[in-house]
């Protein structure tokens, strides 16, 4: 390997830890600004600009807490738990492409290697619940695996659905696919399925749900009367997971991107580039944070409820019927 | 549970103990729950209230007359207009002490303001307890244009000491009534911007319907009355069964809906605020000319002896203050019976069997504001 | 079958009508005052706590220790003083201390009082960490205003110069418990 390529590795994996650090800090910024606006108040504005430094002094308040260990936990699956949970988001991100020069790696599976990682997520959540040896923690942790088991089963067929529209998994290739004016980016070919802006609120859904976000926060929010999955955490500890969760929501846009809108096209033909990429996934994100703070909590019941009952009959259904228009097309 | 022998004898039930306890991330107040729970399941919920007891009946037999009045607004803090009427006119009956019609007016008038503004709270926080964090603002904004106007008359935001023996405090002026006219006007477009962005939504009507049946039977059985009789299909209102002050002469609906669940509840609610808004609309169309404050009334009042008593519909219910007399500058006994304490003891009930998230919604839904039960 | 497929969908646009009503709300302006750069104005009305009412005529304080409210107070929180000065009809008062811990701001006082001599100030602005400073004289307050209200003398070192107002801390003597 030559030292290009060396400095080249070293150039991106170091832009994707700090990529997903910032949005992981910023998000929350924006986040709480967004929040605000909706509620017709200005969010922070004392620390920075603007609020723009609240984030830092956010992070050095919790880093500033003790990391306590409590006494008969798992020592090492309690400190590790944060880890792997922020992990598969910083993996996924490396095989993402930004633009046509910009990605990490571009595998073949690429599709396949998101997903695949970010399932992760969901076991280290158990991990931490499990770790806490707190009654309330594992009973959350038990709900956030049941809840992120049901929905990836949607979410995965719908995926399914696409790969059947695009033929391959190289998600460069994908992007590539959609160049052209917005008419050619995947949610807009009705040709092969007349259903495709379904598919895509179904991926919509599906991610909230995933992301633990939204109105599927009954886990997190539960914490207001029981204890959630993270409540043996302090500090720091805590801080991760609240990173990654923004982490993932990143990875999910991206995905929801990338599949769905285009990737780095634009919609008018002409110079595409990284800059679409980031407003179609922020744009996204923002539509992640409006559901948010519209919207009241779902029961748990009637969250597993509308993904077996609701989302897997209709992705089952969709991918059918993608599979029959595109036998007729080619026949 | 029990039903059949052979199920509890292969599988014991382990329950646990959950203390929803007395400090509430929602803003119900002080109240401690305990709660029995079958993994998910709530066998069986225990109030346990006492934790904000501040004795204002026994205060009441320390103080004058007038000096108790202040206690009547912090009782429920939220809605307390109706409780300063209840008590003034309580001992306006004891010593027939007549109220001019302005006064009566304004009574009505600023007592209406209050109870919508009541209701944008309990809306508010009862969003926020089933996840939704916005309407609780916009609820917010909507109630400052109300606190801003009575404290332009009365001088306090929230505890008013607005009422005196024979009338009220301050008179209104031509702002108030062009405030008030204001405000209605720009609460009916805000009402239904809630009805389409709460009332209508799908996530909250799964979440409310059909959950936490209240019927008649028990609504009887412990005496709750207020929107919670009135959401089990019972047109119960004191303004209509026992009209006081001037509510005879208004025009007005008493919104009544029959499924008993906490929907029903709700939409009893969010009618009310229309009501009252009607209600508002056509007292200042109608307002008298005249004194606010009846004269000769004595400065230290010593009603004739006896038992007297006034009910007044306050936004929680039924609200009846008694007072007992024996000729003294301080009263004998000052009873209260308040809405929220009979409201609460249904709840033991009504939450049998439920999950957690029902629960907290049925208890949100009876909208209880604690120093009520506990006074 | 269809009337399930009606609700979701029928549901489904709910959800949007509402999400619609918050990005409206997103674009209008904030309705939130910017404490402590900005600060609202209270009504004329508005219940701070009270003060002592200044005789236009003669700039003294108004009230000569009738002890009407302290007697009309519910909460026992008022304390007044008088004393006859030589020459004068009427007793004239000397210390009036409101124990504005356990004030409720009821309003007994201000209308027990028929010479007009106590209202409702608009001071809203009043956070401290000592418990002394809300066992306010009022009296010495009307005082402090009265001599800092004062024409100065032309030729006055800065030494002389009477502070304008005295922070709450310095102007009272050390109290006892009331």
């Amino acid at each position: 390997m030559s030292l290009f390529e060396l400095l080249r590795m070293l150039v991106y994996v170091v832009g994707v830890m700090a990529f997903v650090g910032l949005n992981a800090a910023y998000l929350v910024w924006a986040e709480r600004k967004a929040a605000g606006r909706f509620q017709r108040r200005p969010g922070p504005t004392e620390v920075g600009y603007a609020g723009l430094l609240q984030p830092i002094a956010d992070g050095i308040k919790l880093l500033s807490k003790q990391l306590i260990v409590p006494d008969g936990a798992d020592a090492m699956l309690f400190r590790a738990a944060p880890l792997l949970v922020m992990m598969p988001a910083m993996m996924c991100l490396a095989v993402v492409p930004f633009s046509e020069t910009l990605v990490g790696r571009n595998i073949n599976v690429g599709l396949v290697f998101v997903f695949a990682f970010g399932t992760i997520n969901v076991m280290a959540v158990m991990l931490s619940g499990w770790a806490s040896r707190n009654k309330y923690a594992i009973i959350s942790a038990a709900r956030i695996v049941s809840q992120d088991v049901a929905y990836e089963i949607p979410m995965l067929l719908v995926v399914i659905t696409l790969l059947m529209v695009t033929g391959t998994m190289n998600l460069h290739d994908i992007v590539e696919q959609q160049a052209g004016w917005f008419w050619h980016w995947n949610l807009f070919r009705l040709d092969v399925n007349p259903l495709m802006p379904v598919t895509f609120i179904i991926y919509f859904i599906c991610m909230l749900a995933e992301t633990n976000r939204a109105p599927f926060d009954m886990a997190e929010a539960e914490s207001e009367l029981v204890a959630g999955a993270f409540t043996e955490y302090a500090g720091m500890g805590f801080g991760v997971f609240f990173m990654a969760e923004y982490a993932n929501v990143v990875v999910g846009c991206s995905m929801a991107t990338v599949l769905f809108l285009g990737g780095w096209q634009s919609p008018f033909g002409v110079w595409p580039g990284v800059v679409w990429f980031l407003l179609k996934m922020y744009a996204l994100v923002f539509t992640v944070i409006w559901v948010r703070w519209t919207f009241p909590r779902t029961q748990f019941y009637r969250l597993l409820n509308l993904s077996w009952k609701f989302l897997i009959p209709v992705s089952l259904f969709v991918l059918i019927l993608t599979a029959a228009m595109m036998k007729v097309l080619r026949a | 549970m029990s039903a059949s022998g052979v199920m509890s004898s292969q599988q014991p039930q382990e329950t646990f103990v959950l203390n929803v306890g007395p400090q509430h991330p929602a803003t119900h107040g002080v109240l401690r729950l305990k709660m029995t729970m079958d993994g998910e399941y709530v066998t069986r919920a225990e109030p346990v209230c006492g934790y904000i007891h501040r004795m204002h009946e026994k205060m009441g037999e320390n103080r004058t007359w007038a000096q108790f009045l202040p206690n009547t607004g912090r009782i429920d803090y939220l809605a307390a207009m109706a409780y300063n009427h209840a008590y003034v006119a309580a001992v306006e009956r004891a010593a027939k002490i007549a109220v001019p019609p302005r006064a009566e007016y304004i009574r009505v008038i600023t007592t209406e303001l209050n109870r919508i503004s009541s209701h944008l709270v309990w809306f508010g926080a009862f969003l926020l307890d089933l996840g939704g964090f916005t309407p609780l603002l916009y609820a917010f904004d909507d109630r400052e244009k109300i606190l801003d106007m009575l404290e332009a008359v009365t001088g306090s935001r929230l505890t008013y000491c607005y009422y005196r023996f024979g009338g009220v405090y301050n008179d209104i002026d031509d702002v108030f009534i062009q405030r008030a006219r204001a405000f209605v006007a720009d609460m009916r477009p805000r009402l239904k911007m809630y009805k389409t962005l709460v009332t209508d939504n799908f996530i909250l009507r799964k979440r409310l319907i059909g959950i936490g049946h209240i019927n008649e039977e028990m609504c009887r059985k412990y005496g709750a009355t207020g929107p919670v009789i009135r959401g089990a299909g019972v047109a119960y209102d004191v303004r209509k069964i026992e009209p006081y002050s001037v509510y005879r002469e208004f025009d007005f609906d008493i919104p009544t809906f029959p499924e008993g669940d906490c929907m029903a509840r709700y939409l009893v609610r969010m009618e009310e605020m229309e009501q009252s808004l009607r209600i508002v609309e056509q007292a200042l169309g109608k307002l008298p000319d005249g004194p606010v404050q009846s004269s000769g009334v004595p400065r230290v009042l010593r009603p004739p002896a006896g038992d007297y008593c006034f009910a007044v519909e306050a936004a929680r219910g039924r609200l009846l203050v008694r007072i007992v007399s024996d000729n003294k500058e301080i009263p004998y006994r000052v009873r209260l019976r308040t809405p929220c304490f009979a409201n609460l003891s249904l709840f033991e009930e009504a939450s049998a069997g439920m999950m957690l998230p029902d629960a907290l919604a049925v208890l949100g839904s009876l909208d209880l504001v604690i120093p009520d039960i506990d006074r | 079958m269809r009337k399930f497929l009606k609700e979701m969908g029928g549901g489904f646009y709910s959800l949007v009508l509402g999400m619609r009503i918050t990005l409206e709300q997103f674009f209008k302006p904030t309705v939130t005052v910017h404490y402590p750069h900005e600060s609202l104005k209270m009504a004329p009305r508005f219940r701070g706590h009270i003060e002592l009412v200044r005789d236009p005529k003669t700039g003294k304080a108004i009230c000569f220790a009738c002890k009407v409210c302290e007697k009309a107070c519910p909460s026992d929180c008022i304390l007044v003083e008088g004393a006859k000065k030589e020459g004068e009809k009427r007793k004239s008062v000397t210390e009036f201390k409101l124990d504005f811990t356990k004030c409720s701001l009821c309003g007994s006082c201000v209308e027990a009082c028929k010479s007009n001599a106590l209202q409702f100030s608009r001071e809203y602005n009043l956070a401290s960490t000592r418990k002394e400073d809300f066992i306010m004289d009022l009296f010495k307050r009307l005082e402090a205003e009265r001599v800092a209200a004062e024409p100065q003398p032309a030729a006055s070192t800065p030494a002389e110069q009477p502070k304008p107002k005295p922070e709450p801390a310095a102007a009272q003597p050390k109290t006892e418990a009331p």
